[in-house]
């Protein structure tokens, strides 16, 4: 009896030191670097203090960054949520015995490295792809070309992060019960009253777990914005952490503030979301 | 007339063959199958990039391989040569060896967590829950930064310099929440009756537990080894915070972009594609063929 009230501790201690040790710790640390203040003359070193001016000039220097994270992720999350319902739909319903053979066809790019895949991009959306000589020669691209532009920084992004949302979403799909939708029918219910009032309902959980996973690793992605950005208009917070952690000597607690404001960030808005439209627990 | 429209329409409804002109049929048929085209258009956007990769590792570049040189193209050089870019391979092995062991690692520690949040009740559930999903809700690069200040301001003192081990250690640490999901669904799919059987059938516990509950759950855990590996294979925001002077195979293709990348780089991701294609569908065949 007693073996059988210790063994949850047994069992969890191993993993939840390992992610206290570097998971919150780390944060911890993260949040005191953001107050650390620079010694003067000594780029680089730095003492502790409770400097909120990193939290101010990261706010008024790069606000701006700020806002384009927000907005490319939104758009990239809304993006490939409209291409991930009809394949994860198709795959549910639809697919009978290629569901397999599609599974592994969403899951198998993942392979080929992301950044290389990314590269890739760069090449499709260059000046003189076939994509880009159509459209000028349509005359309906401002300004010529789609690298170095946001549009392309929106395009990878959706690229990059289509499968988080299709798993998710096709995982829900596949649990429900298709005689639910049939009744939907039965009822008189039109295609498009069935999917809007019993589908999509029953797929919440899905979409809530699938725009997660896009939004969130995409509002902190800087590869994207790296290789098929412009170097000034595209750049989003993911790169002014990382290039003031590397390459502006004395940048750490910036940096630090940076980072911490990102999290605070998406976590309120993640909050805010899964009480708007929660579900069960997410884990 | 009235009447005749809507018995028509009641017919239709029950399934009845009504003569449709063709066009209409056309038209009936892309809306029942448009979803489905969609869904097609969209796999072939995913392997665009794919197809890209492969047809580049057959360049012959000369200085970067980023557009296409008609001459002397395509090539098989690179694939004869796939070692050929200096570091290529160094950074390649690299990676194996930090995604072997963090897959290792992760799955038993996750795997642990996975059990007891199924199978017992315990003080500190909630907050354990919440522990497990964190680290899935926080951005890479807020994860990076974090341990990029813990090991250069404190870890460094007591000898663990940024390099391999580091890389390790994030790893694990951002696989383990994906563990825990893979597996707990899958334990929670359970039948309960299977053990309870087993129970009566009087196996003791640890039988029950080692002949039952575990080949049951095996499935789920393979599949969260793998998720694990492929993470740890594919990341590159959280290692290049981490990873000091250490080169993994993604950290290679990024630096090495501003230089130009090697054809060997597009040889080696195209084959790594293959090579979990190939196994995927091996694991697909055997599986089927053992329920048969």
């Amino acid at each position: 009896m007693r073996s059988r009230r210790l063994a949850p501790y047994v069992l969890l201690i191993p993993g939840l030191a390992w992610l206290t040790i570097f998971f919150i710790i780390p944060l911890v640390q993260l949040g005191a670097v953001s107050l650390q203040s620079g010694f003067p003359g000594y780029p680089g070193y730095y003492y502790r203090d409770v400097n909120v001016g990193n939290y101010a000039s990261a706010l008024t220097e790069f606000g701006a960054h700020f806002g384009r994270s927000i907005l490319y992720a939104g758009l990239a999350t809304l993006f490939t949520f409209c291409l991930a319902y009809p394949l994860a739909y198709t795959m549910a319903f639809k697919a009978g015995r290629w569901r397999n053979v599609m599974l592994i066809c969403v899951v198998a790019p993942f392979f080929t490295s992301f950044i290389l895949r990314t590269i890739a991009w760069r090449q499709i959306l260059a000046d003189d792809s076939p994509i880009v000589r159509t459209l000028n020669a349509l005359d309906i691209l401002p300004g010529g070309h789609l690298t170095e532009t946001w549009v392309a920084v929106v395009a990878g992004l959706t690229y990059n992060f289509l499968p988080f949302m299709v798993l998710p979403i096709y995982a829900s799909l596949e649990r429900a019960d298709p005689r639910l939708i049939e009744a939907g029918g039965d009822l008189y219910a039109n295609g498009f009253t069935t999917f809007r009032t019993v589908t999509v309902p029953l797929s919440m959980p899905g979409i809530i777990a699938g725009t997660l996973l896009t939004f969130i690793p995409a509002a902190g992605d800087y590869v994207n914005a790296e290789l098929l950005g412009s170097d000034t208009s595209t750049k989003m917070v993911g790169n002014v952490i990382e290039s003031q952690f590397f390459r502006v000597l004395g940048g750490f607690p910036v940096a630090a503030a940076l980072s911490f404001t990102l999290m605070a960030l998406i976590l309120v808005m993640v909050v805010i979301y899964i009480r708007r439209f929660g579900t069960e627990e997410l884990v | 007339m009235t009447a005749t429209t809507t018995s028509d329409r009641e017919i239709r409804r029950l399934g009845e063959p009504t003569r449709i002109s063709t066009p209409t049929r056309a038209k009936r048929w892309l809306a029942d199958h448009v979803v489905a085209i969609i869904a097609g258009f969209v796999l072939v956007y995913l392997f665009v990039p794919v197809a890209y990769t492969f047809v580049f590792s057959f360049n012959n570049y000369t200085k970067s391989n980023i557009s296409w040189n008609p001459v002397g193209s395509p090539t098989l050089k690179h694939w004869e040569n796939p070692c050929g870019a200096p570091g290529v391979c160094d950074a390649l092995v690299t990676s194996i060896k930090v995604g072997a062991i963090a897959t290792v690692i992760a799955t038993v520690l996750g795997t642990m967590i996975a059990f007891a949040l199924v199978r017992h009740r315990f003080r500190g559930r909630g907050a354990t829950s919440a522990l497990v999903f964190l680290p899935m809700a926080t951005p890479e690069i807020v994860l990076g930064a974090s341990l990029l200040t813990i090991f250069v301001q404190g870890f460094s003192k007591v000898g663990l310099q940024l390099g391999f081990w580091t890389i390790v250690i994030a790893h694990i640490m951002f696989c383990v929440s994906f563990v825990v999901v893979t597996v707990k669904a899958r334990l929670q799919s359970l039948d309960p009756r299977l053990e309870e059987a087993a129970m009566d059938l009087y196996a003791n516990p640890t039988a029950t537990f080692l002949r039952v509950t575990f080949p049951l759950v095996l499935p789920g855990i393979v599949a969260a080894a793998l998720l694990a590996f492929s993470l740890s294979f594919d990341d590159f925001i959280i290692t290049n915070f981490v990873s000091g002077d250490s080169t993994t195979f993604p950290k290679f293709v990024y630096v090495s972009y501003l230089r130009g990348i090697p054809a060997q780089a597009n040889v080696i991701g195209f084959s790594m594609f293959l090579i979990a294609v190939i196994l995927v569908i091996l694991g697909q065949v055997i599986s089927s063929r053992r329920k048969s």
